[in-house]
């Protein structure tokens, strides 16, 4: 393989951009679709059990309403894959919150109103919505989201503990956190005979249409999907969720187009959330710092619909160095809502546990913390045994440490006061692995000497419409101005969804190869353009498939700065700094923008994130945005996201790793580990509250 | 929401008239609590009185350095007066801490005295709470109450008072002038204001039906007085209070107290005036040990909850740091 | 719509409609509509007059992407409601240019573009509306909670440093973490010593 000899890496402006600060970039629920209705889902309002009875006479008396579904009225959907999907195809309930009926009416408010007049009886049945450790129905899943194994060993990790000079053995938790997007989850859906069209928030366009096509048994093409825009996803908008399948249901059922905004207080049941985890953490090392064993335990929980079980514990199969080795994970099944993906998924909770442990047995053994993980680099990777691809993790510690001042850190904890603050400093490493999946693109030279390029990929903000062009202007050796970048429709071909951080190497791959052949072709003509265009077509999933076997994954390291108050336990951090090799960059500025992105998300999830579960009615006690907190302006302060560049030709013709999810992992490690520093407090539980700092400062 | 009839009242008495006709009305000003419950349905009103139109809109700075201020005016413009800034930078404070800018241009001064709890059972009407619906139970005491009271709190609720200008206003012993029904002025002081929850939570405040609220009048501040707003909360803007305390504070020339003052917010279920606190502390010096046991002496009545508990001490501590700052000339 | 008589008794106005007719003012235009009294200013402009620049991020002053101006002020047109919103000034991110006529983008719009101050874009039009309001703010010397001393203010707005954005900027949640850019457009756009080259606060660089 070979990597392009032209150098995309430029500082490129987000091409619609100028849309966005006008106003005029249109989201899914913007679309000037005549006569359409607006529908609002009835949400259960207990844990477990049938319903029994709707009664709609209330809502249907409201003028302006025209129809009340529920599962006895709604088109039968076949099954497709995600058992959440199944909306309104049964009496049972499965959690509190799930969709029970929804309302259709002619305007906003008047569906509202009629949403709160359905009354619905139920059968009640007990419930249990608590993750708890020894429950016996805990299980190890054969494999874990990702296609991982969900359990792995090397070696003898017991003996090896109890051989080990030195041992790290610690619990951390985080809690149930949601992805909370700017834009909630919003369809229009709109039928035409049997085709349907979803104005959808959307960061997979193609495979949203091609499952809305199998739950509805239509042919694939049957169902377009229309996402120019959309308001962030982080994982939720992956794949469809229930506010779209109601949509189109309600759509079908009432003959006209039909509308569907989650509200914000919805969207903390309707779709998905990341699993709590209860980590358990095992090191074992030689008193020089070497690793002989490592082992990580992750308890999650999903709900009794569909085993979701997250890869909390892969990163620390790629990590370091040891020869004797075990992870697992387990799960419990509850009455509660199915978690999905939330910006890296696995990652970011397991390496919040690794990386903290990591800190302490640093401490453990009065050694650096870089230094601690130098010394564990791996020359292959620890468990597969495959070579890196490429592997800048020490030149990442080293890099960043030299940036941000880390010589000469006194590791003493709680020494560094300035007035009323204790200041201290952390490190934590960060990973995300290099995910490449197979996508079609068309590329068409216009008569005119422009050029457009059609792929059904999203632009959730990652800057992905901009890469692209980048990418295509460079294969087709031409100015950017002169390259029309089309994503955001299914309707242009396979593609994955903007997930995984594999967007632009996916996406990339296969403009590159679609440009590639296309100006093969006009060289062939000497540049001449038929009257109706020149297109070229290229998939590359047999190039993916024909990948060698590599270890590929980015990393980094973060380097935060933190300052506790030391009367109330309030954290402010003052500066993080991450210094990331991600194979090459194609645009300094929108990479820049993700990194920082990320580390402000692993921010937000170190200090303030947290769903509060009330076993009690089984849901999410906080379920709005005043208490369910994301880090605010105030909350970051001087955020630096710097990389190194690599050259790593087992990637893609980009040569790019993916940088949407590798900022937020290890952020918040590297926050708690200079909250440790800073107050001598080691805070295991996210989020780091003033009570949970509070509780382990002198005098409490 | 339900649909409601909606009347711009151009005068006090018909706003008035239509707001005492009916348990299903209500006064509208700048909305920011109100249409959040509105569309929540924990407020359901029939009939919605807007009376942002009012002649309540007016700061009248005293020539004894007291301040009327209007109920209609709102908390950015109140925080941005200069005379407030001068004579009452704690309410200054207090004001810039709460919310964020885009709801302080249109909260006004008498809306955010009647800010309801924040309470997450309260906000979700498919769970019991008392306050909201009497008589069906507290869902917070065994639930999530890590933001609620533990002062003032009642078997039947522990609801929290979510207002940061209140507090300050408290501890500047600020008198409500309300309007009756019949026309005729009412005024009370903000702390005889509110009601304890006791058996009957749902009732916050000594309003009558069709009482208007027209205004809050603060007092000259004690010569040589010194005053801040501390709060503490999980993010470093736009939250409400885990804990605050406004502390306002004299010292006679022997280092005594000589008069001191503070509201607690966050810790109890109306905006709590420390008064336990402050008689152990007045005439005294303000040692780091007579600070810190006073303030302990004020919570000697709390009724912690697993979730809640740790506001004591913190509470303890942030009374202690404030008042020791301000003694030593550091305002905040 | 009408005003109560004095005098009026609650069974006039409960004999009253759930709606009324009413003429918003926005973005220099006047706007006949009308409404249900439930329709917040947030859906007329979304839902009624095409305005969808405003967005919907939380529908409860939680969130601040549906800030707007009103007589010059930033508020959340998600809390007020329409009909009460009448002889107001609107202006909404499609009329913030105009404000700066006869400039294509108003200054706050190209700063946020040259320093990245935005992602998914969704919170966007609320931020430069309520940045808009901020230094408005500032400019008549009004202290943020950040600000040291209460009694005297600020001075301009270009002397806002990054702490004092982020304060006043804080009642604007961006989820895609833009935070960075957004302090720096801002403190570009009001003359501060922050701006400096594009997306300079905090940005990468390859090294090697």
């Amino acid at each position: 393989m070979t990597t392009l000899q032209r150098t995309v890496g430029a500082d490129v402006t987000r091409v619609e951009g100028h849309q966005k600060v006008t106003g005029t970039a249109l989201y899914a629920y913007e679309y000037p679709v005549p006569d359409a209705l607006y529908a609002w889902a009835v949400q259960s309002t207990v844990p477990r059990g049938r319903v029994r009875a709707v009664h709609a006479g209330a809502a249907l008396a409201l003028p302006g309403v025209v129809a009340v579904l529920d599962s006895r009225n709604v088109f039968r959907l076949r099954p497709a894959g995600d058992p959440e999907l199944a909306v309104l195809q049964s009496a049972d309930v499965a959690y509190r919150g799930q969709i029970v009926a929804a309302v259709v009416a002619d305007s906003y408010e008047t569906a509202g109103q009629a949403a709160a007049a359905v009354r619905v009886e139920y059968d009640v049945d007990d419930h249990d919505a608590e993750l708890t450790d020894g429950d016996p129905r805990i299980f190890v899943p054969d494999t874990v989201n990702g296609g991982y194994p969900g359990q792995t060993e090397t070696g003898d990790v017991e003996a090896a503990l109890a051989a080990a000079p030195v041992v790290l053995d610690a619990t951390y938790t985080t809690p149930p956190e949601h992805t909370s997007a700017m834009e909630p989850h919003a369809t229009i859906a709109v039928w035409d005979e049997d085709s349907l069209t979803l104005y959808n928030g959307d960061q997979g366009p193609w495979m949203t249409a091609a499952t809305l096509a199998e739950l509805f048994g239509l042919p694939e093409g049957a169902v377009r999907v229309v996402a120019d825009h959309t308001g962030g996803g982080f994982g939720s908008k992956a794949v469809p969720r229930p506010p779209t399948v109601l949509a189109a249901l309600a759509a079908r059922a009432v003959g006209r187009p039909v509308k569907v905004a989650a509200t914000r207080q919805q969207m903390f049941t309707m779709v998905t959330y990341r699993t709590p985890t209860l980590q358990r953490v095992r090191l074992g090392a030689e008193r020089d710092g070497r690793l002989t064993a490592v082992w990580h335990d992750a308890l999650q929980q999903s709900s009794t619909l569909a085993p979701y079980c997250e890869q909390t514990a892969t990163p620390t199969r790629v990590m370091y160095a040891a020869r004797h080795r075990r992870t697992t994970h387990r799960l419990a099944q509850l009455d509660v809502p199915t978690p999905s993906w939330m910006r890296a998924p696995g990652e970011a909770p397991g390496m919040f546990a690794l990386e903290s442990a990591m800190d302490e047995l640093a401490v453990a053994l009065g050694m650096d913390p870089i230094e601690l993980r130098v010394v564990n680099e791996p020359s292959v990777d620890p468990e597969s045994g495959h070579p890196f691809s490429s592997r800048n993790l020490v030149a990442c510690l080293r890099e960043g440490a030299a940036r941000f001042g880390w010589a000469g850190r006194d590791p003493a904890p709680g020494r560094r006061r300035e007035g009323r603050w204790l200041v201290g400093t952390g490190v934590a490493a960060s990973v995300f692995p290099a995910i490449t999946w197979p996508a079609t693109a068309t590329a068409r030279a216009e008569p005119d000497g422009t050029f457009t390029v059609r792929i059904a990929a999203a632009d959730i903000g990652t800057g992905a419409r901009t890469a692209l062009t980048q990418v295509a202007a460079d294969e087709l050796g031409v100015e950017i101005d002169r390259v029309t970048l089309d994503i955001g429709r299914s309707a242009y071909g396979q593609a994955p969804f903007a997930g995984g951080s594999m967007g632009t190497s996916s996406w990339g791959w296969a403009v590159a190869k679609a440009c590639r052949a296309l100006a093969k072709r006009l060289g062939e003509s000497a540049g001449a353009v038929p009257p109706g265009g020149l297109e070229e077509l290229a998939d590359t999933a047999e190039d993916v498939a024909a990948r060698r076997d590599f270890s590929r994954h980015a990393y980094g390291a973060q380097f935060a700065r933190v300052r506790v108050d030391a009367v109330t336990g309030q954290v402010r951090v003052d500066r993080l700094l991450g210094m990331f090799a991600a194979g090459r960059i194609i645009n300094p500025r929108t990479a820049g923008s993700q990194l920082r992105g990320g580390m402000c998300m692993g921010l937000s999830m170190a200090l303030h994130e947290g769903l509060e579960v009330d076993p009690r009615f089984g849901d999410f006690a906080n379920h709005d945005l005043a208490t369910y907190h994301i880090a605010a302006n105030a909350d970051v302060r001087d955020v630096q996201a710097y990389w190194l560049e690599e050259d790593d030709d087992e990637l893609n013709p980009m040569g790019s790793k993916g940088v949407g999810e590798l900022g937020i992992v290890g952020t918040a490690a590297a926050i708690a580990n200079a909250v440790y520093h800073a107050t001598g407090v080691r805070v295991r539980d996210l989020p780091i509250t003033v009570e949970r700092v509070r509780a382990g400062l002198p005098g409490h | 929401m339900k649909p409601f009839a909606y009347e711009r009242a151009t005068t006090p008495e018909t706003a008035a008239t239509l707001v005492a006709d009916s348990t299903e009305a209500v006064y509208l000003a700048g909305g920011t609590n109100l249409v959040d419950l509105m569309k929540l349905g924990v407020t359901e009103p029939a009939v919605v009185v807007d009376i942002t139109r009012l002649p309540y809109d007016a700061i009248e700075h005293r020539p004894d350095g007291g301040v009327l201020i209007g109920a209609l005016v709102s908390g950015s413009r109140l925080a941005g007066d200069p005379g407030v800034r001068e004579r009452f930078p704690a309410l200054a404070e207090a004001l810039l801490s709460g919310a964020s800018g885009q709801l302080r241009t249109v909260a006004t001064t008498g809306g955010n005295l009647l800010q309801r709890t924040r309470c997450v059972y309260f906000q979700d009407v498919t769970k019991p709470c008392n306050k909201r619906q009497p008589g069906t139970g507290c869902s917070a005491v065994q639930g999530l109450h890590r933001d609620l009271a533990v002062l003032g709190t009642s078997d039947a609720c522990v609801a929290s008072h979510p207002s940061d200008m209140a507090v300050a206003m408290a501890a500047l012993d600020a008198v409500v002038h309300l309007r009756r029904v019949n026309g005729s002025p009412r005024a009370l002081p903000l702390n005889d204001f509110y009601l304890l929850p006791g058996d009957t939570p749902d009732r916050e405040t000594v309003l009558q039906p069709g009482d208007l609220i027209t205004g809050v009048e603060l007092p000259p501040p004690p010569e040589g007085v010194a005053m801040s707003y501390r709060k503490v909360r999980d993010r470093w803007s736009y939250a409400f209070a885990l804990v605050s305390v406004a502390a306002v504070v004299a010292t006679a020339a022997d280092g005594t107290l000589r008069d001191i003052r503070l509201g607690l917010g966050g810790v109890g279920t109306r905006p709590w005036r420390a008064r336990e606190a402050e008689r152990l502390l007045t005439g005294r010096r303000p040692t780091e040990e007579g600070l810190r046991e006073a303030a302990r002496a004020e919570f000697a009545s709390a009724r912690p909850l697993p979730g809640n508990a740790f506001k004591i001490d913190l509470a303890v501590d942030v009374i202690t740091s404030a008042v020791r700052d301000l003694v030593g000339g550091e305002r905040r | 719509m009408r005003g109560a008589r004095p005098g009026a008794r609650l069974s006039d106005v409960t004999a009253h409609a759930f709606h009324s007719d009413l003429t918003l003012r926005v973005n220099g235009a006047d706007r006949a509509l009308t409404l249900d009294h439930r329709v917040t200013l947030l859906d007329a402009l979304r839902e009624h007059l095409a305005l969808t620049g405003v967005k919907k991020g939380c529908d409860h002053g939680q969130c601040g992407a549906c800030t707007v101006l009103i007589d010059g002020e930033r508020v959340n047109s998600c809390l007020v409601f329409a009909v009460a919103a009448q002889g107001r000034d609107i202006t909404t991110i499609e009329g913030v240019a105009g404000l700066a006529a006869p400039e294509e983008l108003h200054p706050l719009q190209r700063a946020f573009l040259e320093h990245d101050g935005f992602q998914c874009g969704y919170c966007t039009p609320g931020q430069i509306c309520s940045a808009i309001g901020a230094l408005t703010e500032a400019a008549r010397g009004w202290p943020s909670h950040v600000t040291e001393d209460m009694a005297a203010g600020v001075g301009a707005p270009a002397d806002l440093d990054a702490e004092e954005i982020r304060e006043r900027m804080s009642g604007n949640l961006c989820r895609c973490g833009a935070y960075p850019g957004i302090v720096a457009a801002i403190r570009e756009a009001a003359g501060g010593d922050g701006g400096g080259a594009p997306a300079r606060a905090g940005a990468g660089g390859g090294v090697r």
